[in-house]
C-alpha cells in the first residue's frame, strides 16, 4: 500500500515538474512549447561526450553531484533561452497555432542534432549508482532514489513558491501571467520575464533529466516525449496557465496511471494508458476550463 | 478569414436585399476554379512520373498523393473551424487497419490475426471497395468521438482529440488477436499505379470544397471567425463542428487506407505522433485557413524533404561526390519551417485560395 502511494507520488513527481515547466512559458507568452521533451533529452545527453559508439563515454557524469546538478540545470536553462533568443521571439506576435508547430520545429531541430552527435541507439549510464540501494520505511523497502525525486520535488516546489510569491521578478512573473500587456503598461519589462521564465522552466526541464536518468539508466533520444506528453496533457487538466493547476494535475496523472496499473484486471492492465486518457477526455468534459481556471485566459467578448 | 468573412458577409447581402435572389450555385461557380486548379496541378505532377517513368520517383509521387488526402483531410475540420486537431491520425489509423482486414488473404488473415469476426475473415475484396468502407469506418468512428469531442473548444478541444489519438493508438497496439498489436500486419495488397491515388486526391480536394461551399461549412467558418456572433445569429457551434469532424474523418480514413495499400504494411506507430506533425507542419506552413495552401504546403515540404534526401544520399558534381552528413535533413528541414512561419506566420498562401487574378477581383 505504502509502495504504491510512493509510486504514485514519484511518478507524479515528474509530471508535475514537466506540467510546471510548460505552463510557466504558457503563462507569459501563451506558447505551448513541444519543445520541451526535447530540451529534457539534451540535458540528459549533456553528461555524455559526443560520440556515436554504442558505449557511453561519461564526461560530465562523472563530477560529483554537487557540481554536476548545477551544471546540468545550468544546461537546460541556457539552452531554453536561446532557444527563446532565436526562435521564440519572432513569434510573439504569431497565432497559437503558428507558435505551437513552430516550437515542434525546433524541438525536431534539437533532436536530429542530439541524433547527429550521439546516434539513435540507446545508452546505458550508471548515474548516481548510490542513490538505487533500498530503504526501509514504516516497514515498506523503497529505492532511496524515489525518495529523493519526491523530496526534490517538494524542494522545488516550495522554492518556486516562495520565489513567485517573494521576490519582486516573481511578482513580475505573475502580474506578466495575468495580464501581459497590462504588465508592460505598468513597467514590466517584457523580454527580461519572458527570458526569466524560459530559464526557469529549462531548470525544471533539466532536474527531470537528472532524475529520469538516474531512474531508468538509459539515455535515450526520444525519453523527453513520453513525459512530455503527459506533462502537457497534466498542464491543460490543471487549467492552462495556472501553475497550482498544472501540479495538481501532474499528480494526478501519476497516481491515476499507478492506481489503474494496480487497480485493473489483468486482461485491460495492458490498455491502461486508454482508461488514462479516457478519463482525461471525461474531466475535460466537465472542466474544460481546467481544474483550477487561470485568470485572464477567459476570453472576453 | 477575411476572405470567409466576406463571402458568408456577400450571401447575407444578397438574401438581405431579397429582390433578385443570388443565381443558383453562383457561389460554387465563383469557387470552383480552386479545386479545379489544385486537381490539374496534382495531374500534372502525374503525368511528369508516369512520363520519366523511373520507380522511386511514382513511389514518391504516390507519398506524396496519400499525404495530399491527409492534409486535405485535416484541412476540413481545422481550417474551417479553427480548432487544432491533434488526433485525425487516429482515423487515419482506422482506415489503414480496416483495408488491411478487408483486403489480406483470408488464408493468411486466420493465421496473423486469428480474433476477428467471422464474416472478416472470409471477405476479401478489392483495393477501391475497400478503401471505401474503410472511409466510412473511420467516420462512423468520428461521428461517435465527435458527440462527446465537439462541445468542447479552443485549447481544451485540442487536448481531447490528443488523447483520442492515444487511446486508439493504445488499443491498436496491444490488442494482439485483432490488430497485431505492435508487429507490422503484412500482406495487404500493394498497388503500384498512380492513378488511385491521384484520384483519391483529387476527390479529396473536391469533397473539401464542396464541404466548404456549404450551408454548414460557411456557418462554421463565420462560427470560427467570430463565435460570438455567429452563436447568436443561430448557428449551432458544435453541430457544425461535428459535421467537419465526420468529414473530415472520412477523407482521413481513405487516406489511410490508400497507405496501407501504397506500403503494404501497417504498425500502430506509423499513425502517431510522427504523422500528427509531418501532416500538421504542412498545412500550417501552407497556410492553416485555406485549402489551396493545404496542398500547397503538402507538394513544396515534400519536395525540399526529397531534395534533401537526394542531397544526404550524395551528388557528384564533376569527380567529387557532395553528401551532407546523416541528420542534416530533418535539421534542415525544421530550420525552412521555422523561417517560413518567422517570414509569413499564417502560412505561405495566408488565407488566400489559388485562382486566376481576373475572377477574384471583378466579384
Amino acid at each position: 500500500m505504502l509502495q504504491i502511494l510512493f509510486d504514485a507520488l514519484s511518478l507524479g513527481s515528474l509530471y508535475a515538474l514537466g506540467a510546471l515547466g510548460i505552463a510557466l512559458i504558457f503563462g507569459v507568452m501563451r506558447l505551448v512549447n513541444f519543445a520541451h521533451g526535447d530540451v529534457i533529452a539534451f540535458c540528459v545527453f549533456a553528461l555524455l561526450w559526443p560520440s556515436t559508439d554504442a558505449m557511453a563515454i561519461v564526461f560530465a557524469g562523472q563530477l560529483p553531484w554537487y557540481l554536476l546538478v548545477p551544471f546540468v540545470l545550468l544546461c537546460g536553462a541556457g539552452l531554453s533561452v536561446l532557444c527563446e533568443i532565436v526562435v521564440f521571439r519572432r513569434f510573439r506576435q504569431a497565432n497559437p497555432a503558428t507558435m505551437m508547430i513552430a516550437s515542434f520545429a525546433l524541438g525536431f531541430v534539437i533532436r536530429y542534432f542530439l541524433l547527429m552527435l550521439f546516434s539513435s541507439r540507446p545508452k546505458s549510464i550508471s548515474l548516481l549508482p548510490e542513490l538505487s540501494q533500498p530503504v526501509e520505511i514504516l516497514g515498506a523497502r523503497l529505492p532511496l532514489l524515489q525518495l529523493i525525486t519526491i523530496v526534490a520535488t517538494m524542494v522545488i516546489l516550495i522554492g518556486l513558491t516562495l520565489f513567485l510569491r517573494q521576490t519582486r521578478f516573481g511578482l513580475e512573473m505573475r502580474a506578466a501571467a495575468e495580464n501581459f500587456s497590462m504588465a508592460r503598461m505598468l513597467g514590466v519589462r517584457a523580454n527580461r520575464v519572458i527570458m526569466g521564465a524560459f530559464a526557469l522552466s529549462g531548470a525544471l526541464a533539466a532536474a527531470i533529466a537528472l532524475i529520469f536518468g538516474a531512474q531508468t539508466g538509459t539515455l535515450d533520444i526520444q525519453m523527453g516525449a513520453s513525459i512530455m506528453l503527459m506533462a502537457f496533457i497534466a498542464t491543460v487538466i490543471g487549467g492552462l496557465g495556472s501553475l497550482g493547476g498544472a501540479v495538481l494535475a501532474g499528480f494526478l496523472l501519476g497516481a491515476a496511471s499507478v492506481i489503474m496499473q494496480v487497480m485493473l484486471p489483468i486482461d485491460a492492465r495492458p490498455f491502461r494508458d486508454a482508461f488514462v486518457y479516457g478519463a482525461v477526455i471525461l474531466v475535460l468534459l466537465f472542466r474544460p476550463q481546467g481544474l483550477i481556471a487561470a485568470r485572464g485566459t477567459k476570453e472576453r467578448v | 478569414m477575411a476572405a470567409a468573412a466576406s463571402l458568408a458577409n456577400s450571401t447575407a447581402a444578397g438574401a438581405a436585399t431579397a429582390e433578385r435572389k443570388p443565381a443558383r450555385f453562383a457561389l460554387a461557380r465563383r469557387t470552383i476554379l480552386t479545386p479545379v486548379l489544385l486537381s490539374l496541378l496534382l495531374l500534372a505532377i502525374a503525368l511528369i512520373t508516369v512520363m520519366t517513368g523511373s520507380r522511386p520517383f511514382n513511389q514518391t509521387v504516390i507519398d506524396v498523393f496519400v499525404r495530399v488526402i491527409l492534409v486535405v483531410g485535416l484541412y476540413i475540420f481545422i481550417g474551417n473551424s479553427g480548432v487544432l486537431s491533434f488526433g485525425h491520425i487516429g482515423f487515419t489509423c482506422l482506415g489503414a487497419y480496416a483495408a488491411a482486414w478487408l483486403t489480406i488473404n483470408p488464408m493468411m488473415k486466420r493465421g496473423s490475426l486469428p480474433g476477428l469476426p467471422e464474416w472478416l475473415l472470409a471477405t476479401r475484396l478489392p483495393y477501391w471497395q475497400s478503401a471505401v468502407l474503410a472511409a466510412l469506418f473511420a467516420a462512423l468512428a468520428a461521428l461517435i468521438f465527435g458527440r462527446v469531442l465537439m462541445r468542447l473548444s479552443g485549447i481544451a478541444a485540442s487536448i481531447a482529440t490528443f488523447a483520442m489519438l492515444a487511446m486508439i493508438n493504445t488499443i491498436y497496439s496491444n490488442w494482439e488477436s485483432v490488430t497485431g498489436a505492435t508487429s507490422s500486419v503484412v500482406g495487404i495488397p500493394i498497388v503500384r499505379m498512380i492513378w488511385p491515388y491521384l484520384i483519391g486526391a483529387v476527390a479529396a480536394i473536391f469533397i473539401a470544397w464542396a464541404h466548404a461551399i456549404s450551408r454548414s461549412g460557411l456557418a462554421l467558418r463565420a462560427a470560427r471567425d467570430e463565435p460570438t456572433a455567429a452563436a447568436a445569429s443561430g448557428i449551432d457551434i458544435p453541430r457544425e463542428r461535428l459535421v467537419a469532424f465526420v468529414v473530415s474523418g472520412a477523407v482521413m480514413g481513405l487516406g489511410g487506407a490508400l497507405m496501407a495499400h501504397s506500403i503494404g504494411v501497417v504498425t500502430p506507430d506509423t499513425f502517431y505522433l510522427g504523422l500528427t506533425f509531418i501532416t500538421l507542419s504542412m498545412l500550417v506552413v501552407g497556410g492553416m485557413g485555406s485549402l489551396s495552401g493545404g496542398v500547397v504546403g503538402v507538394v513544396l515540404l515534400s519536395a525540399l524533404i526529397q531534395a534533401l534526401r537526394w542531397l544526404e544520399a550524395g551528388v557528384s558534381l564533376g569527380e567529387s561526390t557532395f553528401a551532407l552528413p546523416k541528420g542534416v535533413q530533418e535539421i534542415a528541414l525544421g530550420v525552412i519551417m521555422i523561417v517560413i512561419l518567422a517570414l509569413r506566420p499564417s502560412g505561405l498562401m495566408g488565407n488566400r485560395e489559388l485562382t486566376l487574378p481576373r475572377s477574384s477581383r471583378n466579384k
